[in-house]
């Protein structure tokens, strides 16, 4: 079993093939697309191939250390940040066609017009501990 | 023995052994250990004396674990060796909520370590209430317990912090196997029996109040539905009539407070029939009690809606103007608002904005809708049910 990381993405992925804005749909659509993450999460847990899954808010911000003594920096958010993490879903599969397979199924949620949005989903391994034999 | 009757059960028995001697800290370790057992071994057929069982058990695992800790052996001397027969029948579980909600802990902190000795769950159901791993809830009530070790036993504290922290419970959390809002309903129950404020009345009473609405504020998929649109028909009327008396005491005794104030909000929702009958009028003079004890951009929030229902649209935008921009949910009332003005274009965009600030993905999706159904109503024209926000 393998961990994969399904990246979603407000900002930074390429233009999906039907992207219009979600509070541009109709509340049909909208319904649509919830009950369909909502299933795909559901049939996963069923599987046995669910970890995890998140959303993130879209406004956050940088941090980091000042120096001694004084408290840490903090910046932004920053419009011009390339890419910014709309959120995740964490999956243990058999391999990694299993992982490709089921973020293409996560990309087909309809989106206006009851279409596949067709996002660009990033699909990232987990770095595994070692095995126990080596040799 | 059902699980509340057991939970119940293990404040008593963490009072026994303090009692007795034992330090709090291990002795919660020990009674701990016991409901675990408990859980594993009784099944179907408890003991007897589910309680003596509990005793006896989570004694020997304290005796056990003072042992084992050499730089224990002065606390294992000063407590008696063998259990002494009679125990004074003292219900120490008001103490144990006292110390739970020390001044000292942090808040989720004190809703750990009240879950665990006051409530009786186990460190796992705790976790998974709260989404974090079961190592580090373990940590968490570690750490509490010894932030309050050196604090007494027999010391009153202050309801208050304890109130909140019961309130914290009620309010927030995931739900694993355990209904935390039921759990902190049992809890506030058990602490209006023991003490004579108001104001632990009050918290009861709104906690039952809301608690009356669970079935209608969700679809099964987990949407948030208004309070407007809410099939009222599944309200809890029993939870109801129970809130509304014990409110109507507490009010009596003339020493208002918030939860008191909250509760009556609430208790004014439920007397509505249909959402047209709310009596909104004094449902803002409440709010304006409320906030004589607790000025918040959140209360202030809520009164705007209160106001806009009582005096129409541009007296709750009125009300709105003058909150703090930044104060949750501001936009997502403002949305509302204007809808309820006539101005779409400003409120489908205020929904959308709304959507993205939301605290929570049901809210965002909740807001999304909004924002997509005004969007529609602007490009077909079509009278649709306007929504709350």
């Amino acid at each position: 079993m393998a961990k994969y990381l399904l990246l979603k993405h407000y900002r930074g992925a390429p233009e999906p093939v039907n992207g219009t804005p979600m509070d541009e749909w109709t509340p049909e659509e909208v319904e649509a697309h919830i009950r369909y993450m909502g299933d795909f999460a559901a049939k996963l847990e069923a599987s046995g191939e669910f970890v995890d899954g998140q959303a993130l808010a879209p406004e956050g911000m940088w941090v980091r250390y000042d120096g001694e003594g004084r408290p840490p920096l903090t910046d932004g958010p920053f419009a011009e940040t390339k890419d910014l993490i709309a959120g995740w879903m964490v999956i243990d599969v058999d391999s990694q066609e299993r992982a490709i397979e089921l973020a293409g199924e996560l990309s087909a949620a309809p989106g206006a017009g009851g279409r596949p949005i067709h996002e660009w989903l990033e699909v990232r391994p987990f770095l595994a501990a070692p095995p126990t034999v080596t040799d | 023995m059902d699980a509340p009757g057991l939970r119940e059960l293990v404040p008593q028995v963490l009072g026994v052994l303090v009692r007795r001697g034992a330090d709090f800290a291990t002795a919660e370790d020990a009674v701990q250990e016991a409901l675990v057992r408990a859980i594993s071994t009784w099944g179907e057929r408890p003991p007897d004396d589910p309680k003596g069982w509990l005793i006896t058990v989570a004694w020997r695992a304290f005796l056990d674990m003072a042992r084992s800790d050499a730089a224990r052996r002065e606390r294992e001397r000063r407590a008696a060796p063998e259990p002494p027969a009679p125990v004074p029948a003292v219900d120490d579980t008001l103490q144990l909520y006292f110390l739970c909600a020390h001044p000292d802990l942090s808040p989720s902190s004190a809703v750990a370590l009240t879950l665990r000795a006051v409530g009786g769950l186990t460190t796992r159901q705790i976790a998974e209430a709260y989404l974090v791993p079961e190592a580090t809830m373990a940590q968490r009530i570690s750490r509490a317990k010894r932030t309050v070790a050196g604090a007494g036993f027999q010391r009153p504290g202050d309801v208050r912090t304890v109130m909140r922290v019961l309130y914290l419970i009620f309010n927030e959390g995931y739900s694993g196997d355990v209904d935390l809002a039921a759990e902190a309903i049992r809890l506030t129950r058990q602490l209006a029996a023991a003490v004579q404020e108001p104001e632990v009345h009050g918290l009861l009473a709104l906690m039952l109040l809301h608690h009356a609405r669970r079935h209608s504020r969700t679809r099964p998929d987990g949407a948030i539905v208004p309070l407007a649109e809410q099939d009222r028909s599944r309200w809890d009327t029993a939870l109801i009539a129970e809130g509304v008396v014990i409110l109507q005491a507490a009010l009596a005794r003339d020493r208002l407070g918030e939860y008191q104030a909250q509760a009556a909000i609430a208790a004014l929702h439920a007397d509505a029939p249909r959402v047209e009958e709310t009596d909104w009028e004094q449902i803002v003079e409440w709010y304006d009690e409320l906030l004589r004890f607790t000025d918040t951009p959140v209360v202030r929030v809520n009164r705007a809606v209160a106001v806009g229902e009582a005096h129409g649209a541009p007296a709750g935008l009125a009300a709105l103007a003058e909150v703090d921009p930044d104060a949750p949910r501001r936009d997502a009332v403002a949305a509302h608002l204007h809808e309820r003005n006539g101005e779409l274009e400003v409120a489908a965009r205020l929904y959308a904005e709304a959507a993205q600030r939301a605290p929570s993905l049901a809210e965002r999706e909740h807001l999304v809708r909004q924002a997509a159904r005004v969007n529609q109503v602007l490009r077909h024209g079509s009278p649709r049910e306007h929504g709350a926000g």
